[in-house]
């Protein structure tokens, strides 16, 4: 029998988490002497209330879609990947190697091959945990969380000894040619004769995103790859009694979650910055945990956890801006809402449950 | 190289690898009573600033030491709440306390000081001073044991002595006392003391909690030893470096000093020689930065001798009804 309606289960549960930590940062604001309600408006206004805010949060949500599908791929297979970041900051280094190795004469030809380059890199980058995990038993967490501090020393290492332009003091690659450069929205805008988020970062790579978020779904629910990650996920000795082998769903699940997590460097490196940097990725690594825990592990619940961290990473930033208070605000925000929907599920749960059995008796 | 850098390496290497072994030895309770903890670095970064803040308002670096230790305490507590009391997901939970901590100590830090999440400098009696052991200037004229001693055996601060004190402590507490010989029967087999009567929440609460006090000696000497004040995000990546020597020692505390002692010295040497130049080859400090984790992964691959975790590392306890 179930404890809980559905509706409870997906809807119910998951918004009193988000209450409780929203709840706790209007406290902390209160706490060091703002008013939760102005930064809320100032927040608002920052990231929504204009087009220019709002070329800023599609840019944020692109990277949070990435970043939440790779770690939501990998948590179906009951794998926690922790090394979205790392994964993503080999992404960059694929889309550089690949932009920067031909005179590409179009960006419609440069961003195909740019987009494999940033998941070829990021899988591999996520083939050495997953393997070990599979083959030899190692925590994939212990192993990811390594990994991206390795690929931060490789980076460094690449950036300042290999990719930096002779004379430049810089640890950063050269830029990217004019001609792979992505259309902006707000270019695109323009083409329909709108003027619309002027100087804004988002990009073609938002659609990506989007269609990312519909291949994610077909494959986890359509696929019979998506199944097996599925079974795996619920019950590995039950999958491998299926004839489900261990070793290639982790390798696979991985393989995926590492190419989604590497995808978004066309978004922050060829979309934006149009040439790697040093810690290009920014967390957006880290911030995928908590945008896949809000979304329920589902693309549509993710890209609206994206949309949410999105305007909250914008909102924070015109927070610094116009108030003393910190942009690190949203890295509180963010420890609330991983703390509250991962970490305290069952602090939610369990009177929940106990409130619905009670109902229940008392209708039956 | 001669005699007085490598004394000098070494001495350098003994006050990295402090912070690293209260780290390490705290992981070391909490999962070997079955609590994995991804958070060691939150709880340090934390108890950094409240010992630095405290110590400031104060002027005592013992005041900021006990404020160190409560507020890595409070973030322990949580750890257990989530994990123990709500059996949720520990890796979740730790994730969680370490951008708490990231977060919180810049917000507080700004609200109270100001000075964009530092802590203003401190001085005299707000840091814990160097001791200089009897007969060191004595001793400072003998070859080879005078300096040896003079430099690198004395000469650090009460929080160095106590961080290497724990080690045979540690070590009599798990393997040679009742309390031990329960805590790491509830990291392997939970349900065998609940059987024998034993309060698994209580321990596991006690294991956490001391986790709690180590991590918070750890964040006070780095933000009140070996520097002065707090500073943002200082804690840099070593509460993993502890976690990762904690693997490196296959959870053992004797290996936990050595592990830590090789993690410190290869930052001590990173440190001194940012490109080392070994005639061959040249090693890039990037390089060295990221050997400890380099080797970690190679000894969880179980090369080199494998590490197997406490097997019940991770897994919430749910008692039988």
């Amino acid at each position: 029998m179930e404890r809980m309606p559905k509706w409870a289960d997906v809807i119910l549960t998951p918004l009193i988490s988000l209450a409780l930590a929203f709840g706790i940062s209007a406290l902390v604001i209160l706490a060091i002497g703002e008013s939760p309600v102005e930064a809320l408006k100032v927040m608002v206004e920052g990231a929504l209330g204009s087009s220019y805010g709002w070329g800023f949060t599609l840019y944020y949500t692109t990277n949070f879609i990435f970043t939440g599908l790779a770690v939501m791929v990998a948590y179906h297979a009951g794998l926690f990947n922790i090394g979205g970041e790392g994964q993503a900051a080999l992404g960059g280094l694929g889309v550089a190697l690949v932009v920067l190795a031909l005179p590409w004469p179009h960006w419609a030809l440069a961003l195909p091959a740019a987009a494999v380059g940033a998941a070829l890199f990021g899988a591999l980058w996520a083939l050495i945990p997953a393997w070990l995990q599979a083959r030899r038993g190692s925590h994939i967490v212990i192993t990811t969380i390594m990994f991206n501090f390795i690929a931060a020393a490789l980076l460094n290492y690449v950036l300042v000894n290999l990719l930096r332009p002779v004379g430049s003091m810089d640890p950063a690659s050269a830029r990217f040619p004019a001609a792979v450069h992505l259309p902006k929205l707000s270019d695109m805008a323009l083409g329909l004769g709108v003027e619309w988020g002027r100087n804004t970062p988002a990009n073609v790579t938002f659609f990506i995103a989007i269609a990312a978020c519909a291949l994610v779904w077909l494959l986890i629910w359509r696929t019979r790859l998506g199944y097996e990650i599925r079974a795996f996920g619920k019950s590995e000795p039950a999958a491998l009694y299926a004839g489900i082998s261990p070793v290639r769903i982790t390798v696979l699940a991985m393989l995926v979650s590492g190419a989604l997590a590497g995808l978004m460097a066309i978004n922050n490196v060829m979309g934006e910055a149009e040439r790697l940097m040093l810690n290009a990725v920014e967390g957006a690594g880290f911030i995928g945990i908590a945008v896949a825990l809000m979304g329920r592990n589902h693309p549509f619940g993710v890209f609206l956890a994206a949309l949410l961290f999105g305007f909250l990473y914008q909102g924070g930033g015109e927070l610094a801006l116009w108030t003393s208070i910190p942009r690190e605000l949203i890295v509180v925000i963010q420890a609330l809402v991983i703390l509250f929907t991962g970490a305290l599920d069952n602090m939610v749960r369990m009177p929940l449950e106990r409130l619905f059995m009670a109902l229940r008796r008392k209708g039956a | 190289m001669d005699f007085a850098t490598v004394i000098q390496i070494l001495d350098s290497a003994v006050r990295l690898m402090t912070p690293l072994l209260l780290a390490c030895l705290a992981g070391l309770y909490s999962e070997r009573a079955g609590v994995f903890d991804i958070g060691l670095e939150g709880k340090m970064l934390m108890a950094a600033f409240t010992s630095a803040s405290v110590a400031y308002a104060t002027g005592s670096a013992w005041l900021g030491l006990l404020a160190g230790i409560a507020g890595a305490a409070a973030m322990a507590g949580l750890h257990g709440l989530a994990s123990i009391s709500f059996r949720g997901n520990q890796l979740i939970s730790g994730v969680a306390i370490n951008f708490l901590a990231s977060g919180l100590t810049v917000l507080l830090g700004q609200k109270i000081f100001g000075l964009g999440g530092r802590t203003p400098s401190l001085s005299g009696a707000a840091r814990f001073g160097e001791i200089t052991l009897p007969f060191a200037d004595t001793l400072r004229p003998v070859p080879v044991i005078g300096p040896v001693y003079a430099e690198l055996i004395s000469g650090h601060t009460i929080l160095v002595y106590i961080a290497f004190a724990m080690v045979p402590l540690t070590w009599w507490v798990l393997y040679r006392t009742r309390f031990g010989l329960r805590l790491r029967a509830v990291g392997e087999n939970p349900a065998s003391v609940d059987t024998a009567g034993v309060s698994v929440t209580r321990l596991r609460y006690a294991a956490v909690m001391i986790c709690g006090v180590l991590c918070g000696i750890a964040g006070a000497y780095l933000a009140t030893g070996i520097s002065a004040g707090f500073v943002k995000e200082m804690t840099a990546g070593r509460g993993f470096i502890a976690l990762a020597a904690l693997i490196f020692a296959k959870w053992r505390p004797w290996s936990a000093l050595f592990a830590t002692f090789l993690f410190g010295l290869m930052e001590a040497v990173a440190n001194r020689f940012p490109n080392l130049d070994l005639g061959v080859v040249t090693v890039p400090s990037m390089f060295m930065n990221a050997l400890p984790y380099i080797l970690t992964v190679i000894i969880l691959a179980g090369f080199v001798g494998r590490a197997i975790p406490p097997r019940a590392g991770g897994e919430p306890y749910v008692k039988e009804r």
